[in-house]
């Protein structure tokens, strides 16, 4: 009966109270952290425009090859679009497989361990990788090469000779998409592991298999969460510095994934900036600053997917 | 289209827990089945028992038998996934899938089995499903927007509507009401009255006035204590559990004396 008869608080005396001010100091907190964030993200762009400038402002024969910004840009964007490609190619689908059977298929006991082993791969340097890539994937990739040029050369990508080395872009994409995979695979397996039991009960009572109980009901759920991790490993790929650049004996543009050439940009200012001055300097920053607008439009590109089919989402 | 359980001996464990004891019942073709009984006493459990879905959650098991029309659901070689495509189970939180529209929820089920079907089939299978489960006048201007944004009443129609779809014999529905308002909740009663006329009913209920509504037959569950198996205590007509039980705790509950 007591607390019947208790008086109840006023409705004023709330305000005063100490969850009143932990709401200001949480909300001072979050906007102060986003304020940070627009701010270091203007700075670096900033500093980008303006260290970049000479270089847009030069005559085009002081630029490297002689040809203007454009003609030098071109050729290391398209080698940098190329790489990261192969890279998701390879590790989009099988980070995804990875996720589910490690959510879905395999024994709980199993799926524990190989879940620390995916979060392990991540952890690795990317000199590591870079490394590996360069001593002992590269040796064993050369035949393999050899076999495509003689029996798909026809094909422009496979064009022969293939290279001596294995040191090619189609083996920085490998290297590339092993470093990704983990991004991805642990991700997506976060996702899926979150997919709304109701859903899934739902579809296996309609007399769904699991892999049909898995499109129905965890594949769509997961949708905007498998975009935005492949768009985190496209990040980490385009901006790859080490692994690229050991593994990689650049050159001109060429179409052939299987011989020495191509460039990326992020492995063009690696090797190149510490001997860089003036004109030269200002050029990689240029180029990092392409890097870093290709970047913003995949990631607004990959929002715009993920927003198209909001009203199905079930977040309603 | 609609078949008996005959459920001899059933025991339910979860790895090595026994959640359910020794239940022998029938479940008459083309009759509403009312479970009733305390919280934890393993209604839900057993209902899940009688489509398979009992062992989706790892280490779950069941000893005995259950037999649709004579068949047994856990003989050997028997696919879980075909048992389930036979026995249709509707959800206590209306489940619509929220990435489909109300059409392809409805559909779901039976583009499962892979038919390919002619667009005009789809249209009046759709039509068919919603009508049987009171939604049709309801959704029938907006097919193509996403099951998710029906109130919660139309969402559980919708799910009873998909569980139609595929014409099953035995439609399972566990505590189908309790996340809805007394309106909505009227609207699923009137519905299951309709569907015992093509369908075995089996219902899971807290609701002990529900049961004696909906249901021809009553099933009351009880448990010794926690930690205990649960039992089936008392099988009968529902007009017989309510009125003139045969056992003290059977009359106990349904009088409001515990539970």
């Amino acid at each position: 009966m007591s607390i019947i008869t208790k008086p109840a608080p006023k409705a004023g005396t709330r305000q005063a109270g100490p969850g009143r001010a932990g709401d200001k100091v949480f909300s001072g907190a979050a906007l102060g952290a986003g304020v940070l964030i627009v701010v270091v993200l203007f700075a670096v762009a900033m500093f980008l425009v303006i260290q970049a400038l000479p270089t847009f402002s030069a005559a085009p024969g002081d630029i490297t090859g002689g040809k203007g910004f454009a003609s030098y840009i071109f050729p290391i964007v398209v080698g940098t679009l190329i790489a990261a490609a192969i890279a998701l190619v390879i590790a989009t689908p099988i980070g995804i497989a990875v996720a589910l059977f490690i959510s879905h298929y395999a024994p709980r006991g199993m799926a524990r361990g190989l879940g620390y082993v995916v979060d392990l791969l991540a952890a690795i340097p990317s000199v590591i990788y870079g490394a590996w890539g360069a001593t002992f994937l590269a040796a064993q990739l050369k035949v393999p090469y050899q076999w495509l040029a003689d029996n798909l050369g026809w094909i422009p990508i496979f064009g022969g000779p293939a290279s001596g080395t294995g040191k090619t872009i189609l083996t920085a994409g490998i290297v590339l998409a092993v470093m990704v995979l983990p991004i991805i695979a642990s991700l997506a397996r976060e996702i899926f592991l979150q997919a709304p039991m109701l859903h899934q009960e739902a579809a296996l009572a309609l007399g769904a298999t699991r892999w049909e109980m898995i499109r129905m009901a965890v594949l769509p759920f997961a949708r905007g969460g498998i975009i935005s991790a492949v768009m985190l490993g496209l990040g980490r790929a385009l901006g790859e510095t080490m692994a690229v650049a050991l593994v990689l004996s650049s050159g001109p543009l060429i179409a052939s994934l299987i011989r020495s050439g191509n460039q990326t940009i992020a492995a063009e200012i690696a090797l190149d900036f510490p001997e860089a001055f003036g004109l030269r300097l200002s050029e990689l920053i240029a180029a990092g600053l392409v890097l870093f607008l290709i970047t913003l439009l995949v990631n607004m590109v990959a929002r715009w997917i993920i927003s198209r089919h909001k009203e199905f989402s079930g977040a309603n | 289209m609609s078949k008996r359980i005959d459920v001899s001996d059933l025991n339910v464990y979860y790895s090595d827990f026994l959640a359910v004891e020794d239940v022998n019942i029938t479940l008459d073709a083309k009759s509403v089945t009312a479970f009733i009984g305390p919280s934890g006493c393993g209604k839900s459990t057993f209902l899940r028992t009688l489509n398979r879905m009992h062992e989706v959650i790892p280490g779950a098991r069941v000893e005995g038998k259950v037999l649709l029309d004579g068949d047994n659901l856990y003989a050997d070689g028997v696919d879980p996934v075909t048992v389930r495509s036979q026995i249709g189970m509707v959800f206590q939180r209306p489940n619509p899938f929220p990435t489909m529209s109300i059409r392809d929820n409805v559909l779901a089920g039976v583009k499962l089995n892979s038919r390919r079907m002619p667009k005009s089939d789809a249209d009046e299978l759709v039509e068919k499903s919603l009508r049987g489960a009171n939604l049709w006048n309801e959704v029938k201007d907006r097919l193509g927007k996403p099951g998710s944004g029906l109130s919660g009443g139309q969402q559980q129609r919708l799910c009873i509507a998909r569980a139609i779809a595929v014409s099953p014999e035995v439609i399972l529905m566990d505590e189908p009401c309790s996340a809805l308002d007394p309106i909505s909740t009227l609207a699923i009663e009137d519905l299951i009255n309709e569907l015992k006329d093509e369908y075995t009913v089996v219902i899971v209920t807290h609701n002990m006035q529900q049961a004696a509504r909906v249901s021809d037959k009553t099933a009351f569950f009880n448990i010794a204590g926690t930690g205990k198996p649960g039992k089936l205590i008392e099988f009968a007509e529902t007009a017989t559990i309510f009125n003139n039980p045969s056992q003290k705790s059977t009359e106990d509950y349904v009088s409001g004396r515990f539970g």
